[in-house]
């Protein structure tokens, strides 16, 4: 009868030469399951941490983007109380999605973790998604009943990671009031510069789209540039390319483009 | 007091920076402010000490036709452990330091330790070798690191040290000493300082330049 018993199972494993096949498969069979035992245990442990500290960045970087506008501040400052109003859109529809309570969304589970999306073709696809979730949250800042501020959420797959940013419009809706990186993990030194706030200050009053309503703003590469067009950072076409294509992407059809029209036209 | 030599030798007499002239990547990128380069060095000794006295412990039993991938395994696991630790308690530090904790992995140290002690000696020694190590390494980096913050910034962990320049008097920081180039500078000088001391660090050169005799004239 053979010997079962794992204790001297594992004797006689130990006292194999250490050249033998068997030994040289357990050995290294053994080192992975323990590695990946260990790897596994630390990231599954430690993830409810590290995504506090994930979400407190972004809010602090939502802080730091609306204190880079100073008269936003102001405004926020003057109506008091919980200052941004957030808004559900549905993207299927380009309306208000009535039925989901806004603050059971942040933008992170919107895209992390969509209740329901849109397989997109690959020609429509500018950011790179796959599919677009169906609803996301934008904010918005009013004053009187008039629109001054609107926020949307700029996701788009970048040279090397998943570039997520925020894009605020003035009141006219044609006119940038920021743009800011929440999250990117793009090559440092030269596409992580995106993260200089001199660089995001180059999008502070560019325009949106020109007298035909054409969709106009991006990011181009050196040279010189219009009231529409952002300079890329030299070293990081890649980088620039993906946030140019998360722009035409979510201010286009498929993106943000009617809920603009809606809010536009009347104000809402 | 054997003990004691194996502990002390790497720090100055084989200083695995100065010396063995490893680990010079990250010698370059951490080194702008202490506080990073800090827990760089604290997340390495770490590492290559846990590393060495993990493939100590298990030496007799690694095969040595696998002996590398068993190695560079246990390194890989270790320092994806440190990194994660690293982001969800020292949050705005792990921003800094970007993905250099990850390249510990290719650091030469950890692996050069594992292969050159910690596979021929028990685990104590190990231990000490491996502590050692990251204490020379860590010496070299915050050396670097204190002369790159002090005259770059003006700061010492983030503290104002010297007084900055605002209105036209005072300290102006010299942005170069920010930068990737003036670690080499500061390495090559600390080598130099260090192998006019102690002589018996020169190495003999490999080959002599003799004069061109047969210089084609025009």
């Amino acid at each position: 009868m053979p010997d079962l018993n794992p204790l001297s199972l594992w004797r006689k494993l130990l006292a194999l030469p250490n050249e033998s096949r068997a030994k040289t498969l357990a050995v290294a069979f053994l080192v992975s399951a323990v590695c990946t035992v260990i790897v596994s245990a630390t990231a599954v442990i430690l993830d409810p941490v590290q995504q506090a500290n994930r979400r407190a960045e972004q809010a602090a970087r939502m802080d730091a983007m609306l204190a880079a506008m100073p008269d936003m501040a102001a405004l926020i400052e003057h109506t008091g109380g919980d200052e941004l109003e957030t808004l559900i859109i549905d993207l299927r529809t380009g309306e208000p999605a009535r039925d989901v309570a806004p603050d059971t969304l942040d933008v992170e589970h919107a895209f992390s973790d969509p209740v329901s999306t849109t397989p997109l073709d690959p020609e429509r696809d500018l950011a790179g998604l796959g599919e677009r979730p169906d609803l996301v949250p934008i904010h918005v800042l009013r004053e009187d009943g008039r629109l001054r501020l609107v926020i949307l959420p700029v996701v788009t797959q970048g040279y090397q990671s998943t570039i997520r940013a925020n894009l605020a419009l003035e009141g006219d809706l044609q006119t940038v009031a920021a743009f800011s990186i929440i999250e990117q993990g793009e090559t440092p030194g030269l596409g992580a510069r995106i993260d200089d706030p001199a660089w995001q200050a180059r999008w502070r009053g560019k325009r949106v789209a020109g007298p035909d309503g054409q969709l106009r703003l991006s990011v181009v590469r050196g040279g010189g540039t219009d009231e529409f067009q952002v300079e890329g950072i030299t070293g990081a076409t890649r980088t620039g390319n993906a946030i140019n294509n998360g722009i035409q992407f979510w201010l286009g059809p498929d993106g943000f483009g009617p809920v603009l029209e809606r809010l536009a036209k009347d104000g809402r | 007091m054997k003990w004691l030599r194996v502990l002390s030798h790497p720090i100055l007499d084989n200083n695995p920076v100065t010396l063995q002239i490893l680990g010079i990547c990250s010698a370059l990128a951490v080194t702008t402010s202490l506080t990073t380069a800090a827990t760089m060095a604290v997340a390495l000794t770490l590492v290559l000490m846990a590393s060495s006295v993990i493939i100590s412990t298990i030496r007799r039993h690694i095969p040595s036709s696998i002996r590398l991938i068993v190695q560079i395994t246990l390194i890989a696991s270790l320092v994806v452990v440190a990194d994660e630790i690293i982001q969800a308690y020292a949050f705005p530090i792990s921003q800094r330091l970007s993905i250099f904790v990850g390249l510990i992995v290719t650091n030469c140290l950890v692996l050069g330790r594992a292969e050159a002690f910690a596979m021929h000696n028990p685990p104590g020694p190990a231990a000490l070798d491996a502590l050692g190590n990251g204490l020379g390494y860590s010496l070299i980096l915050l050396i670097v690191a204190f002369l790159r913050e002090l005259f770059g910034a003006g700061t010492l962990f983030g503290w104002p040290v010297l007084p900055v320049a605002t209105d036209g008097s005072g300290f102006t920081p010299l942005k170069f000493m920010l930068l990737a180039p003036s670690a080499f500078f500061i390495l090559g000088l600390l080598i130099w300082a260090l192998r006019s001391v102690r002589q018996g660090q020169i190495e003999p050169p490999d080959f002599k330049i003799a004069p061109d005799t047969e210089e084609r004239r025009p």
